[in-house]
């Protein structure tokens, strides 16, 4: 059951690249992984889409990358500031899958630590644009790494269930290498609830909307 | 005072329990044909507002009026359908096929799609001759003259008047300095907007004395006093509703102090100062 409720920053941290968010989670639900969460940024008016990456006992945390306004505030957020959060939404991963193989492309990541978690041992392979964005491998100790120029398709072996979340082309090619995989996608959301028709994307041939129908598609 | 949502800012099949904290509930505006809308991107942040550039995406007249009223009547909520169009007969159409419903607001002044070559003052009388419900004409402030138009809608029997839609708007990426649309321009809403709803309120107020349902940057109870004191009857929340899935609840809540008649009064007394 999704809630919004405004809660405090547990911890900011950066990891490579990017920065782990942590919040304290209340009576939010951690939710599926592969579902999201519309957190306030602070100063701007529309909050960001974020999948969860973890949820360590009495929190929630997120990985994300300052690309704009909107997750520069968020990344800028101290301890103990407060902050709307709203969720879990969409819909999530697959988990009962029988060869599970999660592939990550950069902040594409976020999700897969907390599949991994909830899905048990599974193999991983995850790639970045450069070395300093690969520290944030550490999330997912057993994965396989790579940097570009190597990008993480060329590890996808036949035979697995692919869970992937990464950059457009990346799960364009992930789908025709496996096409029962189920991808994780991202569009611009201004409600993350289905209020606002703005992160349309085609589904079987349609404009849909990936808060509702995602953002965890399957690839075929 | 009523609290609505804005045309196109909720689903209520999809947020029922938004949905349901609202006295009633504005739907999107539906075509004769189905719409898919613009392509994406289709929203953009801006400095105190957003633009989007949806583009009506609806499911057309059949199949909202076989599919989607018959679940949205189960909510038991007073429904208001928002029409739109492309010529005075598409709406008028709509119009007389609606049944059951508390109110029809005919989209007048979508900025996201071509404009209807007819004028409102047409498009309200084919759809006043084809319906007995109660029509409100959703405005543009971008109109330079807005008094005018509500005046002629007003002649050409509207029972109400919504006011105001977004104001076409444009957003660049800081570095390629490309538009962020893919349209290329929207429309802009949110708190940027109120000053512009609330001297549109105030002036088609005092040309028509006409039922208001204000909107455009309401966030607290306070906007709403504010549109109330300009001569809304109604208030509806459009963009906050994005960010806030509870703010009707909220905005209600500031509101439960409030004199709001009080305020309807002194719409009367600043309309005389225009005057």
């Amino acid at each position: 059951m999704s809630r919004r409720e405004l809660r405090s920053v547990a911890g900011v941290e950066p990891v490579g690249a990017y920065t782990l968010l942590r919040v304290e989670r209340g009576g939010l639900d951690p939710g599926v992984p592969g579902q999201f969460f519309m957190l306030e940024a602070p100063g701007r008016l529309l909050p960001r889409a974020l999948s969860l990456c973890l949820a360590p006992r009495g929190e929630l945390a997120f990985l994300l990358e300052a690309v704009g306004p909107g997750t520069e505030a968020l990344c800028a957020l101290e301890p103990g500031e407060r902050i709307h959060v709203f969720g879990p939404l969409g819909n999530g991963f697959r988990l009962d899958v029988e060869r599970p193989l999660l592939v990550g492309g950069g902040i594409g990541m976020a999700p897969l630590p907390f599949v991994a978690e909830r899905i048990g041992r599974a193999p991983a392979v995850l790639g970045f644009r450069s070395e300093r964005h690969a520290e944030a491998a550490v999330l997912m100790p057993d994965a396989q790494v790579v940097v570009e120029p190597t990008l993480v398709t060329e590890l996808i072996e036949p035979g697995y269930d692919v869970l992937a979340c990464g950059p457009e082309p990346m799960l364009r090619a992930v789908a025709e290498i496996a096409p029962r995989a189920q991808l994780a996608w991202e569009a611009p959301m201004a409600c993350g609830y289905g209020a606002c028709y703005g992160c349309a994307v085609e589904i079987d041939g349609e404009l849909k909307r990936l808060c509702v129908e995602g953002p965890v598609l399957e690839a075929a | 005072m009523r609290l609505l949502n804005a045309s196109g800012c909720l689903d209520a099949l999809t947020a029922p329990e938004v949905a349901r904290q609202l006295d009633g509930f504005v739907t999107k505006t539906i075509t004769p044909l189905l719409r898919e809308g613009n392509a994406p991107p289709r929203i953009a942040e801006t400095a105190h507002g957003m633009l989007n550039a949806i583009g009506l995406a609806n499911p057309g007249r059949e199949r909202f009026l076989g599919e989607v009223l018959p679940r949205l009547r189960e909510l038991k909520r007073p429904i208001w359908v928002s029409v739109g169009g492309f010529c005075a007969g598409d709406y008028a159409e709509t119009c007389a096929v609606l049944e059951d419903v508390e109110a029809i607001e005919l989209n007048l002044s979508c900025p996201n799609v071509d404009e209807a070559a007819d004028s409102a003052a047409e498009i309200v009388a084919a759809c006043r001759a084809a319906t007995s419900l109660p029509l409100y004409a959703k405005l543009s402030a971008a109109h330079p003259d807005i008094a005018e138009v509500a005046r002629a809608v007003a002649s050409a029997g509207v029972d109400g008047l919504s006011l105001i839609n977004t104001l076409r708007g444009m957003a660049l990426h800081p570095r390629s300095l490309e538009p962020v649309l893919e349209r290329g321009q929207g429309g802009l809403s949110g708190p940027t907007l109120k000053p512009v709803a609330l001297a549109a309120v105030h002036t088609c107020y005092a040309a028509t004395k006409l039922p208001i349902v204000a909107m455009g940057g309401v966030t607290s109870g306070q906007d709403a006093i504010e549109l109330v004191a300009c001569g809304a009857r109604d208030v509806a929340l459009g963009t906050i509703l994005f960010s806030d899935p509870n703010a009707p609840a909220r905005v209600r809540a500031e509101l439960a102090a409030a004199d709001l008649d009080e305020a309807f009064a002194s719409a009367h007394r600043v309309t005389q100062v225009l005057a």
